[in-house]
């Protein structure tokens, strides 16, 4: 069923569909929709669900762990601050192996306050242990949801799936609601492996020492690079169930280009238009959406990008003091490959528009070769 | 140290994804901490229970007529000789 | 032999903590009262460390250790993934020090009460961030010694009233308690878990190495805190004070600080100052529980004595 329906809301109908049972959740701007539709949706007994409405955002990243340990499948939402008031349980939940999904929306970073949007708040937590899933439109936010649960049930790491504040989080487009039948034997209910269970005690997270702690995060990663396969086989599953394909990075015209934007969520789905505006005019323009941030596709940036004559990393992010964070960790999975010209260019920190004409700008520049690496596109010195 | 409630972990490979206890503390024989022993004397002793009531290591036993104190764990806090009403548990010296 | 307790344990020898630990005996009262149809969540504390490390544990039921600030959100969050399982009638325990729940710990405890969530928090109150080494927390009682209030700064400030907080977001039940009392203590728990709702219970757990005693007195030291007054045994139900235990012989304040090292410096007119606040806190209780205070006397004779000689950290009322 086809609904035109905004990125939050989409958020909303993914967590009911996806049979979420506990949602702890604080309201942030620009948030606060997804919260609102699925304290309705529980009201109207559409989602059989309980809310908790927690006092902070600290809180509901606790209560969504707490809910999850006891066995229940368990959501929520923040963005910016309250995902930075989250950080340290968000440490918790990866290190406690539990599968919650949280939807965060992209919102830029204070002081000064700003609700606009860029990724700083996300990437920020990418060391944290999470999976992280950059959506483009509100179609990939709702299947981005679900596919999470799956994955996130069968390795034991939380995900975090993100969208761009405003632009995705308050823009309707048209959504197709998949059909509950279908997404129940898509992600059947969660039965979890290890779980508080008065039949079967057990103390979790009890204090351990170098001899035992390095062999637990030893195992975190190793379950992580097994989430590479598990990632390709829902998303194959996915295509077969309901007809939408998605990948860990999502190529566009980027086989013969010239020069390959890499981009991520709503640039992404800028530079598409971008890229065909340029073909129309004989440029020979690809790009490269990095939709799983978290596993880092290494094989796939590496597959896409060799031999290209140049590659431009848009980075809506700033890691303060090195670099844009997309191209340090593309640059990273180029460095035992044979050497291709990798240009960094930051765009649209704090919500400014980054549109056709800047995106076309950008790969002009990368076409000739010119980059200050980064330079920082647009900045009214 | 090695005993029936040992938990054997050689790797990752044995352990559950996040740190779940998979065995007792009774593993760990905290007799080895006192430097003092309580010692019964069953002839004071009126069993009124406060001994076990009020033992901090749950190492008196009260099934008989007088109590049994389990040197495996007791760490000679004192508490049980100090609350005995009868004076029938006094603290000696620990002789090794 | 007869008990006046359960015998059963549900926590095992072999744990961590030090001798004479009230915080232990504290766990397994509470644990006796509860039985095994019990999840527990524990914040960082004395008892993070007390129940041993992985891979082994000395409680018989379930436990999730958690973050310090989130004793009562990890609690909520259980016990709402409980419900939605149709498991809503384990209890569902955030167990904490007084550092996670008077301090950092504070704002997720008065969202859970201010929820209503169906579950029980108990503090126990060894007076300072045990843990971590005897820090001060807002639960040290006025004249403390700590590492972080060494005197001549010992701790100025009242103790924070963590009940009367809890009474003021109209907590259904919430109580004190005192190891060197277990069978009210047991009475307290089992009234609790009798209630579905939130439930604030705070003991009083003797710490030897924090207040400065030897271990054996570890019970002793927690009796003189209740017939000294020091530390008033009451319950609140849904608003309605009542003592548990009525004191009714004057003990000085005195018989309890002499024998800890931690108020060690205190001077005779600093005692005289703890003695009134002991009065000025007791007469407020028996106001608040609608009776008549029996050491009316001792409060006139206190404010009298303290107004003479005011010591300057003190203000009296002129």
């Amino acid at each position: 069923m086809k609904k035109v329906i905004t990125g939050n809301h989409a958020v909303s109908y993914a967590a009911k569909i996806a049979r979420a049972e506990v949602v702890a959740a604080y309201p942030i701007t620009p948030q606060t929709q997804v919260v609102e539709k699925i304290s309705s949706f529980c009201a109207d007994g559409e989602m059989e669900a309980i809310f908790i409405k927690v006092e902070s955002e600290h809180s509901a990243c606790a209560a969504t762990i707490g809910a999850s340990a006891a066995g229940a499948r368990a959501f929520t939402a923040t963005s910016s601050q309250g995902l930075a008031l989250m950080h340290e349980m968000l440490h918790w939940a990866a290190n406690a192996r539990v599968p919650i999904v949280i939807a965060n929306i992209n919102r830029a970073m204070g002081p000064p306050w700003t609700i606009w949007t860029d990724q700083n708040d996300s990437l920020s937590q990418r060391d944290t242990g999470w999976m992280q899933i950059y959506c483009e439109g509100n179609q990939d936010v709702l299947d981005s949801v679900i596919q999470a649960f799956k994955i996130s049930e069968q390795v034991s790491i939380p995900s975090m799936v993100v969208l761009d504040a405003f632009f995705l989080s308050h823009t309707s487009e048209p959504v197709d609601l998949p059909e509950q039948k279908l997404v129940d034997k898509f992600l059947p209910r969660y039965e979890a492996k290890w779980k508080l269970d008065i039949g079967n005690p057990h103390t979790f997270g009890g204090l351990t020492g170098p001899d035992r702690y390095y062999e637990l995060r030893y195992n975190l990663q190793k379950d992580f690079i097994r989430s590479v396969k598990v990632i390709d086989k829902v998303q194959a599953e996915f295509k077969e169930m309901f007809g939408r394909e998605y990948g860990r990075v999502e190529p566009f015209m980027a086989d013969d280009a010239e020069v390959l934007l890499v981009v991520s969520g709503t640039i992404a789905s800028t530079a598409k238009q971008a890229v065909l505006d340029a073909r129309k005019a004989g440029f020979k323009l690809g790009s490269l959406k990095i939709r799983f941030f978290r596993p880092f596709p290494q094989d796939l940036v590496q597959k896409h990008l060799a031999g290209k004559k140049s590659v431009a990393v848009i980075d809506r992010n700033y890691s303060f003091g090195s670099e844009g964070i997309f191209y340090s960790e593309v640059k990273g999975a180029m460095f035992d490959q044979p050497h291709i010209p990798i240009y960094s260019y930051i765009a649209g920190l704090g919500g400014r528009d980054v549109a056709v004409k800047d995106i076309l700008g950008i790969a002009e520049l990368a076409k000739a070769g010119k980059c200050d690496n980064p330079t920082w596109w647009g900045v009214k010195l | 140290m090695s005993n029936k409630y040992e938990v054997k972990i050689t790797g990752a490979k044995d352990m559950p994804p996040m740190a779940a206890s998979l065995g007792k503390m009774l593993y760990n024989l905290t007799g080895s901490w006192r430097n003092i022993r309580p010692v019964v004397i069953p002839e004071k002793c009126t069993a009124c229970s406060l001994c076990w009531k009020f033992c901090p290591d749950f190492c008196i036993n009260i099934d008989g007529d007088f109590p049994v104190i389990d040197y495996d764990y007791c760490k000679g806090c004192g508490v049980c000789a100090q609350e005995c009403p009868s004076e029938a548990i006094v603290m000696e010296e620990e002789t090794k | 032999m007869k008990t006046t307790i359960p015998k059963e344990e549900l926590v095992s020898s072999g744990h961590l903590a030090c001798q004479g630990c009230g915080a232990t005996l504290a766990m397994r009262y509470t644990l006796k009262a509860l039985g095994p149809n019990t999840i527990y969540t524990i914040p960082a504390c004395c008892w993070s460390v007390i129940d041993g490390p992985f891979p082994y544990t000395s409680l018989a039921v379930p436990l999730y250790h958690t973050a310090f600030e989130t004793a009562a959100s990890m609690a909520s969050g259980i016990k709402a993934g409980l419900t939605i399982r149709g498991k809503g009638d384990i209890n569902v325990v955030a167990w904490a020090g007084d550092g996670g729940t008077a301090d950092i710990g504070i704002q997720a405890l008065s969202g859970m009460v201010e929820r209503g969530d169906n579950v029980l928090y108990v503090c126990y109150d060894n007076e300072a961030y045990m843990n971590t080494g005897i820090q001060r927390s807002s639960s040290t009682p006025v004249g403390a010694w700590t590492t972080t209030t060494p005197p001549p700064h010992f701790k100025k400030e009242l103790k924070k009233d963590l009940v009367a907080i809890m009474v003021a977001h109209r907590i259904p039940y919430t109580a004190t308690g005192c190891i060197a009392y277990p069978e009210d203590w047991i009475k307290k728990v089992e009234k609790a878990i009798s209630i579905v709702g939130p439930k604030f219970l705070q003991i009083l757990a003797t710490c030897p190495p924090g207040w400065k005693i030897s271990s054996e007195i570890s019970i002793e030291v927690a009796r003189l805190a209740i017939s000294t007054r020091k530390w008033p045994l009451y319950e609140v139900t849904d608003g309605k004070y009542k003592f548990t235990r009525m004191i009714k012989k004057f003990q000085p304040v005195s018989d309890y600080l002499k024998v800890q090292g931690r108020f060690r410096h205190l001077t005779e007119e600093e005692i005289d100052v703890i003695q009134l606040q002991a009065e000025e806190n007791w007469a407020e209780l028996c106001a608040k529980a609608g009776i008549e205070n029996e050491f009316a006397a001792q409060l006139a004779e206190y404010t009298e004595k303290v107004k003479a000689h005011h010591p300057q950290w003190f203000k009296v009322e002129e």
